[in-house]
């Protein structure tokens, strides 16, 4: 019998592109379009302040509205991203974590109000904290209590909502922090098997509901570009999780058992040099969770060939759509079966890959589960180390990226020439936000929304779940930030750990000489010279700036680690009260304009005129150039990986500033 | 006052003259007692920095000051350091009240660098409290003790750290023991009754104080003010029996040794009769001030070594 049958082609996973920006219009016009265009699901970006739970008119989220993705305040926003676009015939994935109930109130309440049942709704709600507090930052709460978020969604959904996904278990950070596939594979299913206990615990669960929750249980994970063993990873992955189900929850149905997943391919690998080359890798990387029928993804996004200058352009996104629907239609692949049962190689791999994740799980699992693992920082602890070791590979040379450390002699780029390659987000869009946001206040009453907010508090409180009330409050126009704040006050917020060891280790023989000017330098001043690296605003992503921070500890220099969600004054404050001799600020989220300038005014209104500033981040060339003459020294970019160059020119900085021989 | 640290920090002669300058006023004019110093240390992991989080909130909203001297190591090998405290003490940044410097332990042997001490020296007259943070890998917690008035020692449940201490012989030392992470429950208790065990079979004078073990949870808040009162209570405890005046003495004289056998080594120290001696002298020059001390007996030590020469 063939294996291959072309008229029993299997459908092809859903299409997403990850998009949103400026206001909750400008994003449906941008959906319409894809939609338009031949994609088949939605993936909502939403922008930084909604995604921490604060209102676009809150201090924090100055310079961050509408930035990363769209802002959604309220029940009409929400309703104006839809516009348009039937609920209940449209698949949406919403990357929304801490804020996740409330997000998917607000989508219910939508629904209900434009006539689509909640329990015909399909798409996925990330909700996963986990992720957050080991490499993306936007959690709120701790543990405990966003555990019990994340269980109340799921114990709502299994009834009121059963083709939705309330939780995409994300493995897709993990390998952007640096994890390994074995990492990649182990602290997702230390997470998932966290989560799944937590929904098994509660009393309003019963026994034999066990299995229909875990069988909505869904994964994110990631491609990289190793992509053969990207192939074995989720074979791999497919085969744990079949297993661990039925093991621990005795899950006896295989179809509940299957590991669902969709998949954004690696990001961390796209380069800003040659960056035309990323479209390969993105093509490359489609295929680890392609290629394998067994192991297929249900759902694909592909990110932009320019995702390390700025943000994607809709011609941008189209482009990355068309691979997948070239691999999907014109390509045979889906006419066959698995292409690797039988494999030695790949069979062998993914046993391999397998038997080290099940090691790993298991030292997890001895600690308590992920939940101690995040708060002892272990997982932490082994991302960034993972990560140490990437970068130094990358700045040996040992590991080649095309482009950066090799073959980087090439003709100018066609696809740079002219004006900005990335989408330059409308500064005003900001202040229309707010107007718009103050303008829904006014109108509403605050009788009902001072009762759904109580309402919300007695969920808390008394422990029933707490999406019926958060459903009402939607319909009662109670904002994000009002929601997250009653939360706030009974949860309280969180800081996780950082995971960097305070063992200090010898490099190579270049850092061994930048050591030596930081220690010159360091008599020159006095003191050795300390370097204060924080982020301001609401990005998360703090990997950068940790790794920074290790590169500057491991030359000599005191570094003060402020961590991430800083206002611009308490960086000015820290600074001060800290002496340090120059402050780095990390930013990704696009929001450099407005912070960094408002840190120079902080600092000259703090008595620190003199204290050098350097940013790192995503920042295109000309809103470097503008930092530049705002008063930054230096700006750095995805393309500066070489960290021990960049400790160099630090010890510069602080020597222009100073005035003394370096 | 963050320049007046950066002064007591600064290496270069024409400023170590400044600096000891200022330290000798301070240590002449500051009131006696001042704000209460205290000491926070245990393993790394026991959650030490989120109690100490606690603690200045709790403070904070009793309308007192705060500040915090968070001591991290330096690498032996690169000479650096990465002070990461500031992000677990959420209170400060944008409160005026509190007031955190992180410092590298830097090239002492004990751990606690001059600088630590100094910046107690600096802050104490301005705040109504100064913490001392310092990670608890043994010497170091000899040397904190010589600069705060209170030692607290935190604990975590089940890791070990307890029994680690109790072998190195540092069980003495600690005024509060806290057993952090109570919510844990019974593993968290069970280390709180060995702890507690240990304390009993160690022989204490009459009158003297004995260390309160004491459950807490940084997490839910749970113990915090029990935490605050038993520090409170040991302060006011040394104070009435004089104690303090010794203690707060005894912490000079430790600098001034420090600081002698850095200059002198041991072979300076013995002209003074060792470290012994040296004490004794100490004792009997009441009322100058430790740089004058390590000024005059370096003096004598440097004349001595000419003599042997």
């Amino acid at each position: 019998m063939s294996p291959s049958d072309p008229a029993r082609r299997d459908r092809p996973w859903v299409f997403r592109t990850y998009s949103g920006h400026s206001s909750a219009r400008a994003s449906n016009e941008l959906y319409r379009q894809n939609l338009a265009k031949g994609q088949t699901g939605l993936s909502v970006a939403f922008d930084l302040p909604t995604q921490t739970g604060v209102d676009s008119d809150h201090p924090l989220a100055r310079g961050e509205v509408g930035k990363v993705g769209v802002p959604i305040c309220h029940v009409d926003d929400m309703q104006a991203l839809f516009a348009g676009i039937p609920l209940d015939r449209m698949n949406t994935s919403m990357t929304i974590n801490a804020t996740a109930a409330w997000l998917l109130a607000l989508y219910v309440a939508v629904a209900e109000r434009t006539g689509a049942e909640p329990n015909a709704l399909e798409g996925t709600t990330q909700n996963d904290i986990i992720k957050e507090y080991l490499s993306r930052g936007t959690y709120i709460f701790p543990p405990g209590p966003s555990m019990r978020l994340i269980s109340d969604m799921i114990a709502y959904s299994v009834d009121a909502m059963p083709r939705w996904n309330p939780i995409n278990i994300c493995s897709y950070h993990l390998q952007e922090a640096g994890a390994t596939p074995e990492q990649e594979i182990a602290y997702a299913m230390a997470n998932a098997l966290a989560v799944l206990d937590a929904v098994r615990a509660r009393k309003d669960v019963p026994e034999d509901a066990i299995p229909r929750v875990v069988g909505r249980i869904s994964f994110f994970v990631n491609a990289g570009i190793r992509f053969v063993e990207e192939t074995c990873k989720v074979r791999a992955m497919t085969l744990l999780w079949d297993e661990l189900t039925r093991e621990r929850y005795g899950v006896d149905d295989a179809k509940l058992r299957r590991f669902r997943y969709g998949v954004q391919v690696n990001s961390l690998g796209l380069t800003e040099a040659q960056p035309e080359n990323n479209l390969i890798r993105i093509v490359l990387e489609a295929l680890g969770v392609t290629l394998s029928k067994d192991a297929r993804c249900r759902a694909l996004q592909l990110p932009a060939w320019n995702e390390a200058l700025g943000l994607p352009r809709p011609w941008d996104q189209q482009w990355s759509l068309r691979i997948q629907q070239i691999l999907a239609y014109e390509t045979d692949l889906l006419e066959y079966e698995d292409l690797f049962a039988g494999s030695r190689v790949v069979e062998a791999r993914t046993r391999e890959l397998a038997d080290a994740a099940r090691e790993e799980l298991a030292r997890v699992l001895a600690m308590g589960g992920a939940v101690a693992a995040v708060e002892n920082a272990y997982m932490k602890r082994q991302l960034v180390a993972s990560h140490t070791a990437r970068i130094r590979a990358i700045e040996s040379g040992e590991q080649k990226v095309v482009g950066v450390n090799a073959f980087t002699e090439g003709e100018p780029s066609p696809l740079l020439a002219g004006s900005q390659a990335v989408l330059v987000v409308d500064e005003s869009a900001e202040r229309a936000q707010i107007e718009s946001l103050r303008a829904f206040r006014s109108r509403r009453s605050a009788a009902d929304v001072a009762a759904a907010l109580r309402a919300v508090d007695d969920a808390l409180t008394s422990g029933s779940n707490v999406m019926p009330s958060s459903i009402r409050a939607a319909h009662a126009c109670v904002t994000t930030g009002e929601w997250a704040d009653v939360l706030r006050k009974r949860f309280g917020e969180y800081r996780a750990p950082t995971g960097i060891t305070a063992r200090g280790e010898t490099r190579t023989a270049e850092a061994a000489s930048v050591r030596e000017r930081v220690h010159r330098i360091s008599d020159q001043l006095g003191r050795p010279l300390k370097l204060l690296v924080g982020k301001p605003g609401l990005d998360g992503h703090s990997n950068g700036a940790e790794q920074i921070a290790v590169a500057a500890r491991d030359v000599g220099m005191e570094v003060v680690y402020e961590g991430i969600r800083l206002t611009p004054a308490q960086i000015a404050h820290s600074a001060r009260d800290e002496g340090v001799h120059v402050v780095g600020l990390s930013i990704l989220s696009g929001s450099h304009g407005v912070l960094v300038v408002d840190v120079l005014e902080q600092l000259r209104a703090s008595g620190c005129a003199d204290v050098p500033v350097v940013v790192g981040g995503i920042i295109p060339e000309d809103d470097a150039r503008k930092l530049r003459s705002a008063g930054v020294r230096r700006v750095y970019t995805p393309k500066d990986f070489d960290l021990t160059r960049i400790m160099g020119e630090i010890v510069d900085v602080v020597a222009e500033a100073r005035a003394v021989a370096a | 006052m963050p320049e007046a640290l950066n002064l007591a920090d600064d290496r270069r002669p024409e400023r170590r003259a400044q600096a000891r300058a200022l330290l000798d006023r301070l240590e002449r004019e500051s009131p006696f007692p001042g704000a209460p110093r205290i000491g926070i240390t245990g393993a790394p992991g026991s959650g030490k920095s989120t109690l100490l989080d606690a603690l200045v909130r709790r403070l904070r909203a009793k309308g007192e000051t705060v500040a915090v001297v968070a001591v991290d190591p330096s690498s032996r090998t690169t000479g650096g350091a990465l002070l990461g405290d500031r992000i677990r003490v959420r209170s400060a940044g944008s409160d005026p009240g509190v007031f955190v410097r992180s410092m590298a332990a830097r090239e002492r042997l004990g751990g606690i660098s001059d600088a630590a001490r100094a910046g107690v020296a600096i802050l104490a007259p301005v705040f109504d409290h100064v913490f001392v943070e310092t990670v608890g890998v043994g010497q170091s917690e000899s040397e904190v003790t010589s600069i705060v008035d209170t030692l607290v020692f935190v604990a975590s449940p089940g890791a070990g750290d307890v029994l680690q201490f109790i072998k190195a012989g540092l069980i003495e030392l600690p005024d509060v023991f806290a057993v952090n992470k109570a919510d844990l429950g019974e593993v968290a208790a069970q280390t709180a009754h060995e702890l507690a065990g240990a304390l009993e079979l160690g022989a204490r004078e009459p009158g003297a104080w004995r260390p309160p073990v004491l459950l807490v949870s940084a997490r839910d808040g749970a113990g915090v003010d029990a935490l605050l009162e038993a520090i409170r209570a040991h302060g006011a405890h040394q104070q009435a029996s004089s104690r303090l005046r010794a203690r707060r003495q005894a912490g000079l004289e430790d600098a001034v040794l420090a600081q002698l056998a850095l200059r002198y080594g041991t072979h300076g120290l013995a002209q003074l009769g060792g470290a012994e001696g040296a004490r004794k002298r100490l004792r009997r020059s009441d009322g100058a001030t430790s740089i004058a001390l390590v000024e005059a007996l370096g003096a004598e030590i440097e004349s001595a070594l000419r003599r042997t020469r």
